[in-house]
């Protein structure tokens, strides 16, 4: 008790720690500041939730703030009006199609590098992980040119796939996936390594070959790393824009939601009441994902905060 | 919308959902299998080829091959004639304003004032948030912009940085705000070019300032786990031998977090360095906001024919920015590994 008064005491002398900052705002001031920051942080996403709910008309003439008094009319016509005028419909079944390949194909590949570097030896095998650490900070737009050259030359367009009867969504899957298998086994291997030794050594004197020790042990022993993984990666390339406008920028019925999102920002700036029902359409995957496995998506972020 | 589409695409997915992950197994088991077949002395040395082949083919194909790639043809001109520094002239010369040096500005602006937001915040928040008991539920509601695309975060800014001439009711969050409380013209936010403090344009700021709202939650709970992570006994045993409070951040708190500050900083340099699909999607460039990655996507595909050879020296330039950052990367990795 006496150590806890002279602390506090101490810490009145001394202004200007967290600690000090900490105590002047306990009890109170300590939760209307939190609150009030969170409120704050969460205005303008709750702006436009809001919006998207509001009659057109009462958009332009008035702020998303006069919504939340009566009479309240809200309507989801914005919805429906946004997935006639655009085509976010089609743009989220492809962020599907896109994303899902490009989480497993990268993932199950990362899973096996990940496995040789941590518990194989071979020559070179710190100089090319050393290599992968790296290229973690290399901008993929040192990659755009002579990737999209090769593709071209290869017919992996989504033309010419099309024509021939192939998936158009291959150059984004591989792309994806080439692009996120640094980090991808940068994390998977920090997780295979802190597994203990012993399980490999009694797993060899039972005479356990490579594929069981990696599909009867690994694996299933590094379920929450993949799944971090897995998310993380989901929603990389569920939100990204830039490679999908690179490789299939210019062809709508392969494009993601994210392209046709910000075409509608091109074509439709002004118009709040569709833009704003298109935003929050294309946060409904995200948001679920994230809310319902966001202990993992956190853990993901705590293993390897580097991604590229 | 066309559903018909789903017809053919469902089908493709399940294929790939199944085949895919049917084809590496195969592969992994199948080249374990001739793995077997071999003398036993040979196995050690052919076995982890297999395992890392499918990656390392990957990553050279899509990252080491394309780079070297690109940074030769910085070199040359768009029909492949060797142009040794032409294209770089064409992006440096004409410093303060012209070339690529509008760009290489604002990406310095992205440098120092996006870090320095998203470090300050995200400690602000974190070491606040400690000391309330529904922490996780604040801390969630911070982190949710994370989950959703830079192009929805600036949808949300856009709409925040609404502007109608001053005298009609401003619809834009920050506009009401400034006539009604500040009492202030309202503001056209990403066209003003107006420096703030003399410095930082204040349309770079309301760029930035939308990232920095979709990226704080990653460093603030980077930042909790850090300080979450200091022993309480050690700050009690300093309190104990009568260090104040502010020797005990300074000597205890502050040197415990240093490596995670660093660890985040260099993470959100990378992102700075990188920014493209915040500005694409605000300005594309316009207004003088321009960074290298738009400048470098205007160069490919709003430039008709596409300017690849100086695309590829913007790209090049992209790169040199990034190299210290890369090489500090490498060296933190190397003394990690030493310590294990």
């Amino acid at each position: 008790m006496s150590v806890a008064t002279a602390t506090r005491q101490e810490s009145l002398a001394v202004p200007f720690s967290p600690r000090w900052l900490a105590e002047r705002l306990s009890g109170a001031v300590l939760h209307v500041v939190v609150i009030g920051l969170t409120v704050a942080w969460m205005v303008p996403a709750i702006g436009l939730l809001i919006t998207s709910l509001r009659l057109p008309s009462d958009i332009a003439n008035s702020g998303w703030w006069t919504a939340l008094s009566p009479p309240f009319k809200f309507t989801v016509d914005n919805y429906s009006q946004m997935l006639q005028a655009s085509n976010l419909g089609q743009g989220f079944f492809n962020s599907f199609m896109i994303s899902i390949p490009a989480v497993i194909i990268p993932v199950t590949i990362a899973a096996f590098a990940a496995y040789a570097f941590s518990w194989m030896k071979f020559p070179g095998r710190d100089w090319i992980f050393l290599a992968l650490v790296g290229l973690l900070a290399v901008p993929l737009q040192l990659t755009f040119i002579p990737v999209t050259t090769v593709f071209v030359k290869l017919g992996f367009t989504p033309d010419h796939l099309t024509a021939i009867g192939l998936p158009p969504f291959i150059p984004l899957w591989l792309a994806h996936a080439g692009y996120g298998l640094p980090f991808s086994i940068y994390l998977l291997a920090n997780f295979f390594r802190a597994l203990p030794s012993d399980l490999f050594e009694s797993a060899e004197i039972d005479g356990a070959g490579m594929l069981t020790v990696f599909f009867r042990i690994v694996v299933p022993l590094s379920v929450p790393a993949i799944a971090s993984l897995v998310i993380f990666q989901f929603l990389w390339v569920w939100n990204d824009l830039l490679v999908a406008l690179i490789y299939v920028g210019g062809t709508p019925n392969v494009a993601p939601v994210t392209v046709s999102l910000v075409n509608l920002v091109g074509s439709y700036g002004q118009n709040y009441q569709l833009l704003t029902a298109a935003a929050f359409f294309s946060m409904i995957v995200p948001l679920v994902v994230f809310l319902s496995l966001q202990r993992y998506f956190v853990r993901g972020i705590l293993a390897g905060s580097v991604k590229g | 919308m066309d559903w018909s589409v789903l017809l053919t695409d469902l089908p493709t997915l399940v294929a790939v959902v199944i085949g895919v992950p049917a084809v590496l197994a195969a592969y992994i088991v199948g080249g374990e299998y001739l793995v077997r077949r071999l003398p036993d002395k040979n196995r050690p040395a052919v076995r982890p080829w297999i395992w890392v082949a499918p990656a390392l083919l990957l990553v050279a194909g899509f990252l080491v091959l394309p780079a070297a790639g690109t940074i030769v043809q910085s070199f040359q001109d768009n029909r492949g004639n060797f142009v040794a520094f032409t294209n770089f002239g064409n992006q440096l010369g004409g410093f303060p304003t012209g070339g690529a040096w509008i760009a290489i500005r604002d990406n310095l602006f992205w440098l120092i004032f996006y870090t320095l937001f998203v470090l300050a915040f995200g400690l602000l928040l974190a070491v606040l948030f400690d000391r309330v008991p529904y922490e996780k539920i604040v801390k969630s509601l911070i982190f949710l912009p994370m989950a959703i695309s830079s192009v929805a975060t600036v949808i949300i800014w856009k709409f925040m940085y609404a502007y109608q001439p001053p005298g009609q009711p401003q619809t834009g969050t920050l506009n009401f705000l400034l006539s009604t409380v500040f009492h202030q013209d309202p503001r056209t936010w990403i066209q003003d070019t107006t420096p703030i403090l003399g410095l930082l344009p204040l349309n770079n700021l309301a760029i930035i300032a939308a990232a920095v709202w979709g990226i704080v939650g990653f460093s603030m709970v980077i930042l909790s786990a850090a300080l979450k992570g200091i022993p309480g006994d050690l700050l009690e045993a300093a309190r104990v031998d009568g260090a104040g409070e502010i020797t005990i951040f300074r000597r205890v708190i502050f040197p415990l977090m240093m490596p995670t500050v660093v660890v985040v900083g260099t993470t959100l340099v990378i992102f700075a360095l990188k920014a493209f699909d915040t500005v694409y999607a605000m300005t594309n460039g316009n207004y003088d906001t321009d960074v290298l990655a738009n400048r470098m996507y205007k160069l490919l595909y709003q430039h008709f024919p596409s300017d690849y050879a100086n695309a590829s020296a913007v790209a090049v330039i992209l790169l040199a920015t990034v190299i210290p950052v890369l090489i500090f990367n490498l060296r933190q990795f190397r003394a990690v590994e030493a310590r294990r």
